[in-house]
């Protein structure tokens, strides 16, 4: 067949985009390729838009949790029941979840711990490494990261062995009528600074 | 450059193949009537690539798929136009399939040596039916559900194997999330798999043979590249054009597009239910098989026409066999027009269908609505609607109320109904409108008067005693404009209607006092009458009992709340309402709790609204 083809018009196999007639066929090879191109693009175009729909700011604040005052913090303990021990309390909020939204759900959690008798600390308890949940080990009073080891002390200060890149991230507390609120966030694990998720 | 295309040639050959499908040999020179089959291969491609696009953020599952497709639709960047690009096209698709069809059985290519390829045509044919038939479940909207129950309903009819057939496409007893997960996995994995299989096969064997030459010396041969190839994609310039234009006739936005209906629901009927267009033929062809003869309809003579046209090529040997072949393909497209247009029609006369299909759009747009006020919880979108009182209450009020009440004239969903109305017209109940009326014209058409037209009740509301004191102190002027004003206030400002608007609290003081103890011209105020209780009665107007038990007169307690209506539904004939005087039977045992309050809820408007 590509033999009988070739003796056709007139034109070895290697220069298959030479065309027979090279004047009167420039002008519909370039056309071809453009309309060609344009009507293979549009749909991919379109496709490719959808796609990067996650990456739209409109769509990340979209799909903020909703439960927090208007500071960003929510309730999450009364100040009786934390000691110096830390105790780790599940964030409460509406989550949502592209076109779910799942009301007073847990959307993460913190360590609540006392400091004296009127401060509070909180951490974040994902691991700012590789994002796994740290525990609180009481035998070694500090947090401790079961998948990479990382430890951390009381304080969120990380241990320098630690694969950890920076310490746990601490949270901002606001304690009102006994109650405990926390400025929650999740944070981007893997980097020494400290961004917002 | 040029080595490293060499090396590369060495080791693959594809300059030679590339040559081949480039210089494919077109005799006779290149020709609009050409184009079908590249702009068939054109149109798969596209829904290739607009498919896997929506795959990607499709959830096959019956409290999700509805829902992907609804983000789609109105939150993702250009979901919309993605969805009706991948929508009109497979509408195109089938168009150009017929055309390609036609073409090659009116030239005879479907003659030796190429009755292979026709045959491969013929599967690609059923494989892209098959791809458009599980393509319309997969939104899982009411429209897309009803539609494939029909047609999986009628492969349960097939002899012997019916019912073993119609539970492996549905994955189980009845629709739900298996019949997704199916569908989807033919509709995007094995039937687009078979499908490149079979082009593949197509093309190859279309190589072959070469094009079906209509007239060789119509103009100088010439090769498909660029003289075909630029004819070619002018086409799939047309077509895309085509249908661009028709994702945004409806508006470019997420109003544009494919329609998306309201979420399937088993439980909610859907009488506007139709195949997609061009499946119309065979959905009015059935309704020409009565009872066991469905079988007919749906198989049997469909089956001899496909098994027919697979032996057109051996038709086509005989002397008038391809005379034949031609009218008779003829004849089978002027039958499905004429069935198509027979559905069209019967669809045009058929009043109950148009106002199915006004009630489809209704929830279609009011469950659009729901979301962006509640949101989607677990249980899907679906439930929204089923606990909306503004989609559900008229339903309801037209199974039950509507056999005696109205509702402004209507039975609740719209419809008119025959015969006269035996009891009120609740369209207003619970506003100024309602209450005013009761006051100025309690015999009138919307309240009592209605009551007339039942041999049981007769004029025992109509004349009542209610009436009569408006005769003789309302029609008379007795109570001034200012004091009916007042109690109209006041009696409104108890209702929990949405829509009642502003509160004048000076009126209402002045209404409370009219109320409890009339004027020096009426004679008798409303509280002889009617009891009332109030949280807030700062005068004490209302510490001594009413003496509403002997007259039977309803308690105003609350009037037009829905505490108020969801007690009188219960029991109109308790004492504290009608007592001995009820006309109306009680409705706790007929309804459930959430059904009643979904009524109460309708009656007063009280549903969720956009701001």
């Amino acid at each position: 067949m590509s033999q009988e083809t070739d003796s056709i018009d007139g034109h070895a196999a290697s220069d298959f985009f030479a065309p027979a007639e090279p004047r009167r066929g420039f002008v519909k090879q370039v056309l071809a390729i453009a309309i060609g191109g344009l009507v293979g693009l549009v749909p991919a175009a379109v496709g490719l838009a959808t796609f990067l729909n996650p990456l739209r700011r409109s769509v990340k604040a979209k799909l903020q949790p909703s439960g927090s005052d208007a500071d960003g913090f929510y309730k999450v303990a009364t100040l009786d029941s934390l000691s110096e021990t830390p105790q780790a309390f599940k964030i409460i909020a509406d989550r949502k979840d592209a076109f779910n939204t799942f009301p007073k759900e847990a959307i993460g959690a913190v360590f609540l711990s006392r400091v004296g008798s009127h401060d509070v600390r909180a951490f974040n308890v994902t691991c700012p490494h590789a994002g796994c949940s740290v525990d609180y080990r009481p035998a070694k009073n500090a947090y401790h990261c079961p998948c990479h080891n990382s430890q951390f002390a009381l304080d969120g200060q990380r241990d320098p062995k630690s694969p950890s890149p920076r310490d746990l991230d601490s949270l901002e507390v606001k304690v009102d009528g006994g109650q405990v609120f926390v400025k929650f966030h999740n944070y981007k694990p893997g980097h020494e600074e400290k961004t917002i998720q | 450059m040029k080595a490293l295309l060499n090396w590369l040639d060495d080791r693959t050959g594809y300059k030679a193949l590339m040559h081949e499908a480039l210089y494919e040999r077109v005799p006779g020179g290149a020709r609009w009537r050409y184009v079908w089959g590249s702009t068939l291969v054109f149109t798969f491609s596209v829904q290739l690539v607009t498919g896997l696009f929506l795959w990607m953020a499709y959830n096959p599952s019956s409290q999700t798929a509805w829902e992907s497709v609804y983000y789609i639709q109105h939150e993702m960047l250009l979901g919309w136009l993605l969805r009706g690009i991948h929508h009109f096209t497979a509408q195109a698709m089938v168009v150009l399939l017929v055309v390609h069809l036609l073409q090659v059985i009116i030239d005879g290519a479907y003659k030796a040596p190429r009755e292979v390829n026709f045959w491969v045509g013929l599967i690609l044919m059923q494989i892209v039916l098959g791809l458009s038939l599980t393509g319309y479940l997969l939104p899982w909207d009411q429209k897309g559900y009803w539609a494939t129950k029909v047609a999986t309903s009628i492969a349960g009819i097939a002899p012997g194997v019916g019912d073993q057939l119609q539970s492996l496409a549905v994955g189980g007893p009845d629709y739900g999330h298996q019949t997704l997960s199916r569908f989807f996995a033919l509709h995007a994995g094995l039937l687009p798999a078979l499908l490149v299989g079979f082009l593949a096969l197509h093309i190859y064997v279309f190589r072959r043979h070469g094009i079906t030459v209509r007239d060789p010396i119509h103009l100088p041969d010439t090769t498909f590249w660029p003289d075909q190839m630029f004819k070619d994609t002018v086409a799939c310039l047309a077509v895309l054009a085509a249908v661009l234009g028709l994702a945004v006739l409806h508006g470019a936005g997420p109003e544009g597009g494919a329609e998306l209906g309201a979420p399937a629901d088993p439980a909610e009927n859907y009488s506007a239910a139709r195949p997609e267009w061009y499946f119309l033929f065979l959905f009015q062809f059935l309704k020409y098989f009565p009872g066991k003869t469905e079988i007919f309809g749906a198989m049997v003579i469909p089956g001899v026409i496909m098994a027919f046209l697979f032996l057109m090529p051996f038709v086509g040997r005989w002397k008038l066999g391809h005379r034949f072949n031609v009218a008779f393909i003829m004849g089978i497209l002027a039958g499905i027009g004429i069935l198509t247009a027979q559905a069209r029609l019967a669809d045009s006369k058929d009043a109950d269908y148009q106002a199915a299909v006004a009630d489809a759009d209704r929830k279609a747009e009011r469950v659009k609505e729901l979301v962006q006020i509640q949101g989607i919880g677990a249980a899907g979108a679906a439930k929204l609607l089923r606990d909306d009182p503004k989609t559900r209450g008229g339903a309801l009020f037209a199974v039950k109320c509507a056999t005696c009440h109205r509702y402004d004239g209507h039975d609740g969903t719209g419809r008119s109904l025959p015969g006269k109305a035996t009891a009120s017209d609740l369209g207003s109940f619970g506003t100024r409108e309602w209450v005013r009326g009761m006051i100025t014209d309690p015999a009138g058409p919307a309240h009592f008067g209605a009551t007339r037209n039942s041999a049981e009740i007769g004029d025992r509301f109509e004349n009542g005693e209610m009436a009569q004191w408006v005769a003789e102190n309302v029609t008379s002027k007795k109570m001034t404009d200012d004091q009916l004003d007042a109690v109209v206030e006041f009696l409104t400002s108890l209702s929990d209607h949405r829509e009642k608007g502003a509160l004048d609290d000076e009126k209402i003081a002045k209404g409370r006092e009219f109320f409890a103890l009339g004027s020096e011209a009426v004679g008798g105020s409303c509280y002889d009458c009617h009891a009332m209780k109030l949280d807030h009665d700062p005068e004490g107007l209302f510490n001594e009992p009413s003496a509403q038990v002997a007259v039977a007169a309803p308690e105003l307690t609350g009037y037009g709340s829905a505490k108020w209506l969801d007690e009188f539904i219960r029991n109109p004939g308790a004492k504290k309402f009608y007592g001995s005087h009820n006309a109306m039977p009680g409705f706790s045992e007929q309804f459930s709790d959430r059904e009643l309050g979904m009524i109460v809820d309708w009656l007063l408007h009280r549903w969720p609204e956009r701001q």
